[in-house]
């Protein structure tokens, strides 16, 4: 039987890997998303330009 | 490019209410097993994302033949959204796997069938993604990306039936153990019902995930069809 406390600490480090995970991935696609729209409407300004 | 949708701004929200009940499930309402107490606990999610990983991979596999036939970028896009997303939950279940083991095996990691598969597995969607980055002409990119994908989905029968076909450590959820697997439990209803529960959450969060990156994809076409017509 694994004692309490160290079950709990490895059922810590479990969740908080994967919520870390999860929560990085999900801020990289909305990185992505606010660069590849900035871009975009840099593009667009510039072809107006022209 | 088009605002969110209003199902997908639906999704969006019944991902995050599923999300925080299948928390509440594993901590509120699955028992407490009675040889690794809480470490057990562990289990729901790392079934889950494995789950889903798979799942995405086959999805891939599904959009590379489908561009094959078809030759449209839009299944490139599809394409590479799955493996992205399918590659997070997957190291998710790798890495929460091996916090599990820890305690129950003595040792965070091992090279037996399952976690040696499900690593190369991995390694085998690594490889995609940046060998994908070597080629500049997206019309042969998304073709060598279509055949890869479908090559690379022959890992995926293999780390699946690897635990019932070998001598391994690794319990089996479903099915028999191998006389050698430890950390094996017997699931009450309300731990079935919080796995099943988790494995249909976080395939919500599959599908949401797997829009927004097709999304990002569709944008980043976008930009780099500007791009070209600067330069030209």
């Amino acid at each position: 039987m694994i004692e309490y406390a160290t079950s709990i600490k490895y059922m810590l480090a479990g969740y908080a890997v994967i919520l870390t995970v999860l929560a990085l991935y999900i801020v990289s696609l909305f990185i992505r998303w606010r660069n590849l729209k900035r871009d975009l409407q840099t593009l667009k300004e510039i072809q107006k330009k022209d | 490019m088009k605002p969110q949708p209003i199902a997908l701004k639906v999704l969006n929200v019944a991902s995050v209410l599923l999300f925080l009940a299948a928390l509440g499930m594993v901590f509120l309402y699955a028992p407490l097993e009675a040889t690794m107490n809480y470490v057990q606990k562990i289990f729901y999610f790392h079934i889950a994302n494995a789950w889903v990983g798979m799942l995405g991979f086959i999805a891939a596999a599904v959009a590379g033949v489908v561009y094959l036939f078809k030759h449209d970028q839009k299944w490139d896009i599809i394409e590479l959204a799955a493996v992205e997303i399918s590659l997070v939950f997957f190291l998710i279940a790798i890495a929460a796997g091996s916090i599990w083991a820890r305690p129950s095996w003595g040792v965070y990691w091992t090279w037996e069938p399952r976690l040696t598969t499900a690593a190369i597995l991995e390694m085998v969607y690594i490889s995609y993604i940046l060998l994908r980055q070597g080629i500049d002409d997206p019309d042969r990119r998304a073709r060598f990306s279509a055949v890869y994908t479908l090559v690379g989905a022959i890992s995926i029968p293999i780390t699946f039936i690897s635990i019932r076909l070998f001598r391994t450590i690794h319990p089996v959820v479903i099915g028999t153990n191998s006389a050698a697997s430890q950390g094996n439990f017997d699931m009450t209803s309300k731990m079935l019902a919080t796995m099943f529960f988790s494995l249909f959450t976080f395939s919500v969060i599959f599908v949401n995930l797997f829009w927004h990156r097709i999304r990002l994809g569709q944008l980043a076409q976008q930009v780099e069809q500007l791009k070209l017509e600067e330069l030209q």
